[in-house]
């Protein structure tokens, strides 16, 4: 025990060194740090990824829910089986919840009454990013808004700031729910939020998302926005819709009527 | 002076031990949240904010109204609330550990919590939260018991007493208004986004607090033998009076402009608030009786006969708290929830796991506040 023996003056000194250290190093990590979203910010070669649902190719109001499927089984989205505590990163709504602003007793009978698909809509002025305190989710160059579940402390200041009701909170373990886990994505711990990734693992393989691979009547597009691509025809050549846009998120969901 | 929280009466140890009976409640009932995890309350993806927020927002004003006592005592000289200065300092202590708790308990990875630290974030407002609460606590620890022991010691407090008193003036309007931009900030709900947000919170804090305090004083006069002096009472509840009309009136504006614009998503949170929306009326009874509370302790407070009498004064106080406690609690966090974004329309409904981990850290700050005060009563009943 004797070489156990530390003085009172030497456990001060350690103890000031120490809390020295804590003090400092966030301080240091402002000046010095290849931040997590930097170190994973692809490339944007192409500028920023957006998505376009043409609402009348899709043939959900037909029970069709191959896109969701597939992008929760990729995902390893729990099905919890209670409205409370469902987790969603795709699913669909009445054109009413998705465009409130729009509600209007004329719209056009067969839009009115189509269901519409709604994700994270990967805003390029994302108010989950802004409020978030530990900067577990944050926008990525080419637009991508993600998420880190190992920073998340759950305190859903996002989901209140979502004006889309895009994120959900595990209120549970996730993993006894999931019929089927896919290892090539993690699942997630109790007591964090978590959305849609635009399947940005995925397209680091060079994948296009799983939705849109899912669908078969060619409703979703994805790509980047620029001159020449299939998403820029698309929506600079027709009327097009995007989730309250009038808040000034601006959304990167396109909807062609 | 410390050592004065170990000697006290039958009747101190038993509201000690009424105290941490609450305690263990609680801490049991968290151990089952930690356990299981936040699906134990009544919150969802709908309505992701209950009570826990509601009450972190409402101990926040308690914490900030502090200042009504530091302002006069120290920028106007106002002698006669010498005696409970200290007092209003050690119920700000109190009431930002019951704040700081409630982030805490309401967190889904609390272990995570020092993240907040690790990676400051300053466009967040939760951030700037964590930061200023802090300091404030930290600024009414050092006032209230730097005061106390040159009372103590029978010397004239040290000079830089007062410049610290003058930031905590400053600090404490700026933990509410922090406090509010958590929520007037956010495009997304409409119900929130009123810059008359801060202001409200700020006249509900100085409503609320000195009501408890009136409370806590009248308390003390009547079982612990502590006489605040019948003029710091009066004008507390002067100030008390002022405030909650103030608040009722910042209400009513807020009313007007959204009711009288028409907007309709604006329209629809207040509807629910006060008259219920689509055959949801949960939070209707506690909107009315918010409202009945502060108007009749307004009338209460501003006839001079029932606002002199201790009894009706304290009734009055009570009425002012609690309508506070509801108008600024549930009846803020919830309805900025209702409808969603998409328009859903369900109700919230505390759990009992979730009333029972309220109740403990409501014990918790009781507690603090009685080893507090007893310090305080200890030394000035040592100099009688």
């Amino acid at each position: 025990m004797s070489n156990m023996n530390i003085d009172r003056r030497s456990f001060l000194k350690l103890t000031a060194l120490g809390l020295v250290a804590l003090a400092a190093k966030p301080a240091l990590d402002l000046i010095s740090k290849p931040s997590a979203a930097s170190a994973l910010n692809g490339p944007a070669p192409g500028g920023r990824l957006v998505m376009v649902v043409n609402l009348n190719a899709c043939t959900s109001p037909d029970g069709c829910i191959d896109c969701i499927a597939a992008c929760h089984r990729v995902h390893n989205v729990p099905d919890i089986g209670n409205r409370k505590e469902d987790i969603r990163w795709l699913w669909d709504v009445s054109y009413d919840q998705a465009f409130p602003d729009q509600e209007d007793r004329f719209v056009a009978e067969p839009l009115h009454d189509r269901r519409v698909l709604v994700l994270c809509n990967h805003c390029d002025n994302p108010p989950c990013v802004k409020v978030c305190p530990t900067q577990a989710t944050w926008r990525r160059d080419d637009g991508i808004v993600m998420m880190d579940y190992h920073r998340c402390i759950g305190c859903r200041y996002c989901m209140a700031a979502c004006p889309y009701g895009s994120r959900s909170f595990n209120w549970r373990d996730p993993r006894p729910y999931i019929k089927t886990v896919d290892n090539s994505y993690p699942t997630r711990t109790k007591g964090v939020v978590e959305k849609c990734n635009f399947c940005q693992e995925r397209l680091a393989e060079g994948l296009q998302p799983a939705c849109v691979e899912a669908c078969s009547n060619g409703a979703l597009t994805f790509g980047y926005l620029k001159p020449g691509t299939e998403v820029y025809k698309l929506i600079s050549s027709q009327f097009n819709l995007r989730r309250k846009d009038e808040l000034g998120t601006r959304p990167q969901v396109y909807y062609l009527p | 002076m410390i050592e004065n929280i170990l000697k006290g009466g039958k009747k101190y140890w038993l509201l000690i031990s009424g105290l941490l009976l609450f305690m263990a409640a609680g801490l049991a009932a968290y151990l089952q949240q930690w356990d299981i995890g936040l699906a134990v309350t009544g919150l969802s993806r709908d309505i992701s904010w209950g009570l826990y927020i509601a009450n972190f927002t409402f101990f926040v004003g308690v914490a900030a109204s502090a200042v009504m006592l530091v302002i006069p005592y120290y920028l106007h000289n106002t002698k006669e609330f010498r005696r409970i200065l200290i007092l209003g300092e050690f119920m700000a202590v109190a009431a930002c550990l019951v704040a700081i708790t409630f982030i805490l308990v309401d967190l889904g990875q609390p272990a995570r919590v020092f993240n907040i630290i690790l990676y400051p974030s300053p466009g967040s407002i939760i951030f700037w939260d964590v930061v200023v609460l802090t300091v404030y606590l930290l600024l009414n620890i050092v006032l209230g018991w730097v005061a106390l022991d040159a009372e103590y010691k029978e010397v004239d407090p040290p000079t830089w007493l007062k410049p610290l008193a003058i930031v905590s003036i400053v600090w404490a309007v700026s933990i509410h208004t922090v406090t509010a931009f958590i929520y007037a900030g956010l495009a997304a709900r409409l119900f929130w986004l009123t810059a008359l947000l801060a202001p409200r919170f700020l006249a509900s804090a100085f409503a609320s607090g000195p009501a408890l305090l009136i409370l806590l004083a009248l308390a003390m006069k009547k079982w612990g033998g502590f006489d605040p002096g019948n003029q710091s009472l009066d004008r507390l509840a002067k100030i008390v009076a002022y405030a909650i009309i103030i608040t009722v009136f910042f209400l009513l504006l807020e009313i007007f402009t959204v009711f009288y614009s028409q907007v309709p998503e604006a329209m629809a949170h207040f509807q629910y608030l006060l008259f219920g929306l689509d055959g949801h009326y949960s939070l209707v009874p506690w909107t009315w009786a918010s409202i009945l509370l502060a108007c009749t302790a307004i009338v209460m407070l501003v006839v001079p006969a029932s606002r002199q009498n201790r009894s009706t004064l304290a009734l009055a106080c009570a009425a002012v708290f609690i309508a506070i406690w509801i108008d600024k609690g549930l009846g803020l966090v919830i309805p900025g929830f209702i409808p969603s974004p998409l328009g859903a329309i369900s109700e919230y409904t505390p759990t009992l796991i979730e009333i029972l981990i309220t109740t403990g850290v409501w014990a918790m700050g009781g507690l603090v506040l009685t080893l507090l005060f007893k310090v305080v009563l200890a030394v000035r009943q040592g100099k009688q």
